[in-house]
């Protein structure tokens, strides 16, 4: 018999692609999805892989989702691949926070503060259930308005920061790290490990920060401050040397006040997880704000136990592009290293049963 | 359907970026075995499926070399055919299947069987770069072990092998030491590979995107298999001539032929085979290439 | 006593945090000598143990360590490799918990083993005959060789450490509470073997304990450590049978007491 090696990988890629696009498009009679649907209905979306993108442009998310036929994963790997090509102008000057044109603001520690508690779009009190009315494609009756108000409302850890209870903000003006630029190195600073968190896979955030209430590294957490809005970003171009508008960012920001016992050079005092994502997710935020303080654990003298307390571990897992990529590259072929194994157990069975055959006789 | 891709550099990645890698492949030259961080970048294919290996590629590859992309010693799987059209199009250079026609072969899994020239670099796809990485998962700790060549928990991994096993049980990813003082993964090429490692003519580089790490072999360095007096290495292959061109010292794939448990033992290296049949030879399930 | 001496220390200073850890402390060690370091909990004896051996840095102060060639050492100025080196063949250290030291998911033979590796051992035969030597050395069953430690009693686990530790015949040994956390009747068969390998070897050891007995028994000269502090050296037997310092009293009649 006559063998003729497999050809034709070439032909059965540029297939694959085109069966792969035509399942995309769906059912050709119903009206091909638009962008700015995507980008206008499917916010969450859009905000999630923007994060895990690491890439500020709702546009561009929402192209790639319908791209990865909403593959959320798929999706921010697109946008991390066209992020990476972009050159770099500048780099902005810290957003603030406190500046925020605020859309949601809650603190769990204060029955009612400065500014008070602001529901926003939340989720948080809808009964879950199936909304058939929106089946029905019925228009929403229209939300109330109030005024926005004109002053901005205080920060949880700055009220508790004023009676010293709370840890300070340390100003650091170095020059933050760059995962995208240097490769990861141990043991990681914090500008790094939030780096890390903020592109982070959602999933990973949320189990890890979740073992830590159930007793894998606790840290006493409280939700100091939610809120979400818009910021402005700026830039001090080296022509003007002053900081410029160059636009805004919708984000959530997350504040976990975190109890301390103290230590011989600190007394007692409250000690914070920060969580920052692009768009609407306290989800994403609070679990990122978790995972950030327990990874402090060694920093603020407790014993590292618990994986989500593990720096390395968390930081060299928490990437869904580069984890996705490993577990799926199991479906290369790995056919010549198979072989060598299969070749390596029939050697060593063959020896074995020269060994029993000599013993038996 | 290849359409070439637009608003993109020479081999894809900026100028820049490439700079810094070719920095980081210089210092692994000067030190080798030895592991160099580098700032691996997005690439537009996904993490464990050669990364590593083309951002390598794209820092040396220059508009006058030929291009030959290698997955399980062949040109035709579909993960070589997407990497070297990659660069057929970003880079516009020529290709080849035929190993002594290319300047720049970039593998995974395997190493030509032809003995490549000082004129050639081999470029490895590497996944898991860290040799202990199965002993000792932390980074942290297998650096400070290759600072001080503390390699005891290799060694002790292959006497237990032996202790358990009677022999060495690693078929693949075999550990070597390179020019007696690093430690090494040679990428997961099987065992039977390591040898054409020693003393080879050609410039071994290794690029791991997803772990950030670049290492490098230069021409003519000492690379030794690890193992012991009394039960040395071993190269293991399928005791078979090749089905197709009869060669009995190449690395074999065994394709399974029918149900009912046929086997036909062939040559790996695609062009490997198909250079001997041009010459004349034929193994005993192949045809005689003048009757083509 | 004019013979060189193997280890010399000077003016060891040491703090963590306020907290006085060593204060201005000497201390030498001759070759084949046992010197024990006593105290209570907290005196720094087994701190003074750890920048001895080079694990921790002092504030000030100088650990030199007399190498095979005559050489004089400053541990604490050695390059990281070269030191780690010296941890690998020369010298030898034995923690109070031996699961810190052995390799648990490894075989009895290849903890035994892998020091001679290091040291680049790589005949298979040789090192497994080694190991068989030296598990008989210390009292363990030869068909036990290819068994994992975790199934090993708290005893054999020590001595397993032991035999990982000599193998490769160190000149010097450090030994943190080698007997701390056993029964008394492990403890006692643990300390005879301990006394006729180190005095048929010839090692040099640096033994940390806070039992008096065992310095007795291992020692010939003792230091007794309070608050970071050397309060008295000297000869064990002179020491203990006729204590100078309040202190050295005081611990003495304590265990005359238990």
């Amino acid at each position: 018999m006559a063998y003729v090696a497999v050809k034709g990988g070439e032909r059965a890629i540029d297939n694959a692609h085109a069966w792969l696009a035509e399942a995309r498009r769906g059912d050709p009679s119903v009206a091909e999805l638009e962008v700015d649907q995507i980008a206008g209905q499917l916010g969450r979306a859009v905000d999630r892989v923007m994060g895990e993108g690491s890439l500020f442009d709702r546009d561009l998310a929402a192209l790639a989702i319908k791209q990865a036929q909403g593959d959320l994963i798929e999706a921010a790997f697109l946008l991390r691949a066209y992020r990476t090509t972009l050159p770099r102008f500048a780099q902005s000057v810290p957003i603030d926070t406190a500046k925020m044109a605020i859309a949601r603001r809650i603190s769990a520690v204060f029955k009612d503060l400065p500014g008070g508690q602001i529901l926003g779009p939340t989720y948080d009190y809808t009964h879950r259930l199936i909304d058939f009315l929106l089946l029905a494609g019925a228009p929403p009756p229209p939300a109330p308005e109030m005024p926005p108000d004109e002053a901005f409302p205080p920060r949880v850890h700055d009220i508790l920061g004023d009676e010293g209870l709370m840890e300070a903000d340390r100003r650091d003006e170095t020059v933050p790290g760059d995962l995208t630029r240097e490769p990861l190195a141990f043991p990681a600073g914090r500008d790094v490990r939030l780096q890390a968190l903020a592109r982070g896979d959602e999933g990973f955030l949320l189990a890890l920060g979740y073992s830590t209430q159930r007793g894998y590294g606790g840290s006493h957490p409280f939700a100091g401050e939610i809120r979400q809005g818009g910021v402005s970003v700026e830039i001090v171009p080296a022509e003007l040397g002053f900081a410029i508008d160059i636009g805004d960012i919708e984000i959530t920001e997350c504040q976990m006040v975190n109890q301390f016992k103290g230590s011989k050079s600190t007394p007692p005092q409250f000690t914070r997880g920060y969580g920052l994502v692009f768009g609407v997710s306290d989800r994403r935020a609070m679990a990122m704000a978790l995972v950030d303080r327990s990874m402090r654990a060694e920093e603020l003298g407790e014993d590292v136990t618990a994986p989500a307390q593990d720096i390395e571990f968390v930081l060299s897992h928490a990437d869904n592009i580069e984890a996705t990529g490993f577990v799926e590259h199991l479906k290369l072929p790995h056919y010549v290293d198979f072989q060598s194994e299969l070749e390596n157990v029939r050697r060593m069975r063959r020896e074995t049963e020269l060994l029993t055959r000599d013993a038996a006789e | 359907m290849t359409s070439e891709i637009g608003g993109y550099n020479f081999a894809y990645l900026d100028e820049q970026t490439k700079r810094m890698i070719r920095r980081a492949l210089l210092k692994a030259v000067a030190i080798p075995g030895h592991q160099v961080p580098f700032g691996s970048r997005e690439m537009p294919l996904p993490y464990g499926w050669g990364t590593g290996g083309i951002q390598v590629t794209a820092a040396v590859l220059g508009a006058d070399d030929v291009l030959k992309v290698i997955d399980q010693g062949a040109d035709d799987t579909t993960n070589a055919v997407s990497i070297r059209r990659f660069f057929a199009r970003t880079a516009g250079v020529a290709t080849t299947t035929r190993t002594a026609e290319a300047t720049v072969i970039q593998t995974r899994h395997r190493i030509p069987e032809q003995p490549l020239r000082e004129d050639q670099i081999l470029v490895y796809q590497v996944p898991m770069p860290e040799p202990m990485a199965k002993l000792e998962p932390s980074r942290a700790e297998t650096r400070r072990m290759h600072g001080l060549s503390d390699y005891g928990l290799m060694h002790v991994k292959l006497y237990e092998d032996i202790a358990r096993f009677g022999q060495i049980s690693i078929s693949y990813d075999y550990p070597v030491m390179v020019n007696g003082r690093y430690l090494m993964s040679p990428s997961p090429i099987p065992a039977f590979d390591n040898p054409k490692m020693h003393q080879m003519a050609a410039l071994q580089l290794f690029g791991a995107g997803r772990e950030k790490r670049i290492y490098a072999i230069p021409p003519y360095t000492d690379v030794r298999s690890l193992d012991f007096e009394d039960h040395p290495f071993r190269a293991i292959r399928a005791p078979h001539p090749c089905g197709l061109c009869g060669a009995e010292d190449s690395y074999l794939d065994e394709v399974v032929t029918d149900n009912a448990g046929g086997r036909l033992f062939v040559c790996s290296d695609t062009d490997h085979c198909a250079e001997r049949r041009a010459c004349g030879h034929v193994g005993d399930d192949g045809v005689a290439e003048a009757a083509e | 006593m004019n013979e060189p001496r193997l280890l010399e220390a000077n003016g060891l200073t040491l703090h963590f945090g306020a907290i006085p850890a060593l204060v201005d402390v000497d201390a030498q060690l001759w070759p084949g000598e046992v010197l024990a370091i006593v105290g209570e909990s907290g005196s720094g004896k087994t701190t003074l143990l750890n920048v001895l051996a080079g694990r921790i840095r002092p504030d000030s102060g100088v650990v030199q360590y007399r190498a095979p060639d005559g050489e004089m050492l400053d541990v604490h100025a050695m390059p990281a490799p070269a030191l780690r080196g010296l941890h690998r063949s020369d010298w030898g250290f034995v923690q109070q918990n031996p699961r810190e030291n052995l390799r648990m998911g490894v075989s009895a033979g290849g903890n035994v083993g892998e020091r001679l590796m290091a040291r680049g051992e790589r005949h298979y035969g040789d090192i497994r005959a080694e190991a068989l030597r030296w598990l008989a050395e210390v009292e363990i069953d030869a068909d036990r060789i290819d068994d994992l430690p975790r199934v090993f009693s708290g005893g054999m686990l020590q001595r397993l450490q032991i035999a990982r530790t000599l193998v490769t015949h160190p000149r010097l040994v450090f030994m943190d509470e080698p007997t701390g956390g056993l029964d008394v009747s492990v403890q006692a068969r643990l300390l005879d073997l301990i006394r006729s390998l180190v005095a048929r070897l010839g090692i040099a050891v640096v033994l940390v304990t806070h039992d008096i007995a065992v310095a007795r028994l291992l020692a010939a000269r003792i230091m007794v450590m309070q608050r970071g502090r050397v309060v008295e050296t000297g000869l064990t037997d002179q020491v203990l049978d006729d204590p100078q310092h309040p202190y050295t009293q005081l611990l003495v009649s304590s265990v005359l007491a238990a």
